[in-house]
């Protein structure tokens, strides 16, 4: 079996070696990439996938890395390595020859230029283009990414457009000078699936007209599995398999490979039973949350969550989808009273929290606790472990000081984290590890209630399938009921019995979980489980009868 | 962009209320100045005569009242030394410590911005190490012992520089240096900052993987973003520093500004003029401070067009 196309790489990379400091993140890693071809490199993170991306256009050594060994080589002109070329060369090809579209659509492009101004300096250094040519241009670049209004959008700022439109103008930032290699470096993982499929479709059209080889870096399966011919499975800096993306995903030969494939979430792999008419443990009826209005507030008032009424039972885990800046987080805040509803009626166990006051509502904080999106920003780096899992506890008094050791270790043993880890600090601990200490904090004061917001979102898939495997265990065995809040579908099928959809701050529709993703009855539930990427899909193509298993809408 | 502007000015003119309540107080804690100032030799039908004459024979209030009065007309009053009205008196000295803060503000900036630059992209090398040396000699040696000890090798040993009076370019050269040292110290180290957070940012790895050179990456893309926060600190601490300083520096070199007559004045107890000459200078810290507020919305578009 040949996996090499006829024609000649546009990009070869041999042995590539990358350092930082004295730890090598790659070891000696080779790939070719042909014109109008989409190589994935896939990978968790430290896999060393996004420091290969950086060492291509030699950025590398501003991250605090550098290039040890091997070559990088593009078509054309075989004598020159980039990892040899002298800091003029590498100007003349970076956004010219080779182009890089990165992760954060939000914080990628300059917030205090024009996005003309930001699209005109690529074409002015590269093409020589000034003045109304360039913005002619730079206008005609954004018609190419499908940017409405293109000639408008060329005056305005970053903060004025959504995290999809930035993307795409990063996108048109790239390929300004129609370079013959983009390298995109994970550039949906911080959007939402409907826009991740839109960007996807683009990237693939675009490559379609203008012929250009895409180097993908993702961590997600599905995402590959929609935009790749050929893949590249990396792992600690060295390549575990490659092959053309159907054959690879039909028939994966190395364990890690089918490791990373059975981790990975995907949809119509079955949700928990719903549960038979559980006792409910939180009531929330016409819940409205309203932000802003203030005194000196100039925007208008715009409620984050209108009339939202939900129940969850004991025992039961309602999932909670929607995109960014739907209201969920809100949602879940004005629940526990973090931020202060405006309207509505809260019952937990039975007890009006609404209008209570602050110190009459600290007893019932205990039953509300919360497990954060960022592992590394929610714990205190200057507290130790067992200070950490045990001050939810001790606030309320539920352990005297002498006893926290004690109870930190049981904790720890909960979630499955050895017990000497009691004496150590945060930081010397992984993201995974991070996220069952938060889970441990939580579980600490006992609560008959979890609230996960986004709580796998920044893990690895591997990490993210254990993390919720582990609140699934704990859920069997204390009956702890949760609200798991996420915009990743497949991760929220795999641990709830009930879903609810939101949209624009309101739920639109709720319901058993397999009844609301095999057959959603409201359009945007349907427009959102057509966007999610899926791995099924090669294999549909591939044979019918394994599709029709498989395929849920 | 109107509200905003109404906001500031709104703020403005509370904050100067503010401080002309405050130096009403402050003047009046210590004591009847006529006694002080005219001493043993006064019979008591003069003082009693003088104190009308300056109005210091109402209550507390009264004055307070009045002095408000004369502050919303314009009218502040005699200087009770000269025996001229104390606006004269300030303005005289006005243009000579305009033209200090101007050199200093400007020398501040030539020499702090580029040094806080090469602090942030050199920050691993004895380039950065150097100065961040620098900004923190800045801080520790205050402005007086700097005055004196340029005064002692510049003019008295050296004779190169005049050390008194503000006639000449080069009577310029040591009080712009005094005065900017502590400015210089404050703001390499806020533009280094300010640089290095900006440099660690996504945009920055944008701009260079365009292939743009160094020195646009830094200048356009760093400072420009970077500069929106330096523009903010200029207005906040340099406005103040320059002001307290130029009470210290005014002195040393006899520097015919407000600085210097302020000193005189408190030295005296001469009211009006300590009352009038702080009014000054608050009026030049906020409308510096207000000055910034708007330029700092004009420089972010984040702010402007939010604002508009």
């Amino acid at each position: 079996m040949t996996l090499v196309p006829p024609n000649p790489p546009v990009l070869s990379v041999r042995d590539l070696r990358v350092a930082f400091g004295h730890n090598e993140a790659v070891h000696g890693l080779s790939f070719d990439i042909h014109r109008g071809e989409t190589l994935a490199l896939v990978g968790e993170s430290g896999s060393g996938k996004s420091a290969t991306a950086l060492s291509i256009l030699r950025l590398i050594e501003r991250e605090g890395g550098r290039i040890v060994g091997g070559s990088i080589r593009l078509a054309g002109d075989c004598l020159t390595d980039i990892t040899r070329l002298c800091a003029s060369e590498l100007r003349a090809l970076r956004g010219d020859r080779v182009a890089m579209v990165f992760q954060e659509p939000m914080t990628s492009l300059n917030p205090v230029m024009t996005i003309g101004a930001q699209i005109c300096e690529t074409l002015t250094l590269h093409r020589g283009l000034r003045g109304a040519a360039a913005r002619e241009a730079a206008r005609a670049a954004l018609e190419r990414v499908k940017v409405p209004d293109p000639a408008q959008r060329l005056d305005q700022y970053p903060h004025e457009l959504s995290g999809g439109l930035r993307q795409r103008v990063m996108i048109a930032m790239a390929l300004s000078c129609e370079p013959e290699v983009l390298i995109a470096d994970e550039p949906t993982t911080a959007l939402d699936v409907t826009t991740q499929a839109e960007i996807l479709r683009l990237i693939a059209s675009l490559q379609r007209e203008m012929g250009m080889a895409v180097l993908f870096i993702t961590h997600d399966l599905g995402v590959v599995s929609q935009i790749a011919d050929r893949v590249v499975v990396m792992k600690d800096g060295e390549k575990i398999e490659e092959g053309h993306t159907a054959d690879l995903f039909a028939n994966p030969r190395a364990d890690y490979t089918k490791e990373l494939m059975a981790a990975s979430p995907r949809l119509g792999e079955g949700a928990p039973e719903p549960l038979a008419d559980p006792e409910p443990v939180l009531q929330v009826r016409g819940l409205t949350t309203t932000y802003g209005g203030g005194l000196f507030s100039m925007g208008r008032v715009k409620p984050a969550v209108r009339d939202v009424s939900i129940t969850l039972g004991r025992g039961e885990t309602l999932g909670l989808v929607g995109e960014s800046g739907c209201g969920k987080s809100t949602l879940a805040r004005s629940i526990m009273r973090l931020v202060e509803p405006t309207a509505g009626q809260i019952t937990l166990l039975d007890t009006r929290i609404d209008g209570l006051s602050r110190a009459a509502l600290k007893a019932h904080r205990a039953h509300i606790q919360m497990v954060f999106q960022d592992p590394y920003a929610s714990l205190n780096p200057r507290m130790s472990i067992r200070d950490v899992v045990t001050e939810p506890a001790f606030l309320h008094g539920m352990v005297a000081a002498a006893d926290r050791r004690a109870m930190a270790i049981e904790l720890l043993e909960r979630v499955a984290l050895p017990r000497d880890a009691v004496d150590l600090y945060p930081h010397q601990f992984s993201g995974g590890q991070r996220q069952r200490i938060c889970i441990a904090r939580a579980l600490s004061v006992r609560p008959q209630i979890i609230v996960a917001d986004e709580a796998v979102s920044a893990l690895d898939v591997s990490n993210a399938r254990r993390i919720t495997d582990l609140m699934a265990d704990i859920q069997k065995r204390d009956g702890v009921s949760m609200l798991f809040i996420s915009h990743d579908i497949a991760v929220v099928e795999r641990v709830s019995h009930r879903i609810a959809v939101m949209l624009n701050g309101r739920i639109v529709e709720t319901g058993p979980t397999d009844r609301v993703l095999n057959d959603p009855q409201h359009p945007y539930t349907q427009v959102l489980l057509s966007a999610v990427p899926r791995i099924d899909r090669i294999g549909a193509a591939k044979g019918k009868e394994r599709a029709r298993s498989l395929a849920l809408v | 962009m109107i509200p905003y502007l109404i906001r500031v000015a709104v703020k403005s003119v509370v904050t100067l209320f503010a401080i002309a309540t405050i130096t009403f107080i402050a003047t009046r804690l210590s004591g009847n100045p006529i006694d002080t100032f005219l001493g043993d030799g006064l019979t008591e039908e003069g003082r009693a005569e003088l104190i009308r004459y300056f109005q210091l024979d109402g209550s507390l209030w009264q004055q307070y009242l009045a002095f408000m009065r004369g502050a919303v007309s314009g009218e502040f009053g005699l200087s009770f030394v000269d025996r001229r009205p104390v606006t004269e008196v300030v303005s005289d000295r006005l243009w000579a410590s305009g033209q200090l803060l101007l050199a200093s503000v400007a020398f501040t900036l030539l020499v702090a911005i580029p040094l806080g630059i090469l602090g942030a992209i050199y920050r691993k090398s004895w380039i950065g190490s150097a100065v961040m040396m620098v900004a923190f000699a800045g801080y520790a040696v205050p402005s007086f012992i700097l005055a004196i000890v340029m005064v002692l090798v510049f003019s008295y040993w050296l004779n190169w520089l005049p050390v008194v009076g503000n006639g000449s370019f080069a009577h310029f050269i040591m009080p712009t240096i005094a005065m900017s040292g502590v400015l210089i110290a404050a703001l390499t180290r806020f533009t280094r900052n300010a640089m290095l957070d900006v440099l660690g940012q996504d945009f920055i790895r944008t701009a260079r993987a365009k292939g743009l050179g160094e020195a646009r990456v830094v200048l356009r893309h760093g400072l420009g973003n970077a500069g929106v926060t330096v523009i903010s600190v200029i207005g906040l601490q340099v406005a103040g520093l320059a002001a307290a300083g130029s009470v210290v520096v005014e002195s040393i070199f006899s520097w015919p500004g407000i600085g210097q007559l302020l000193v005189n004045a408190a030295l005296v107890r001469d009211y009006p003029v300590l009352q009038f000459g702080v009014i000054t200078v608050a009026v030049a810290v906020v409308a510096i401070n207000a000055l910034t507020d708007v330029s700092y919305a004009l420089a972010d578009p984040r702010i402007r067009l939010a604002r508009s």
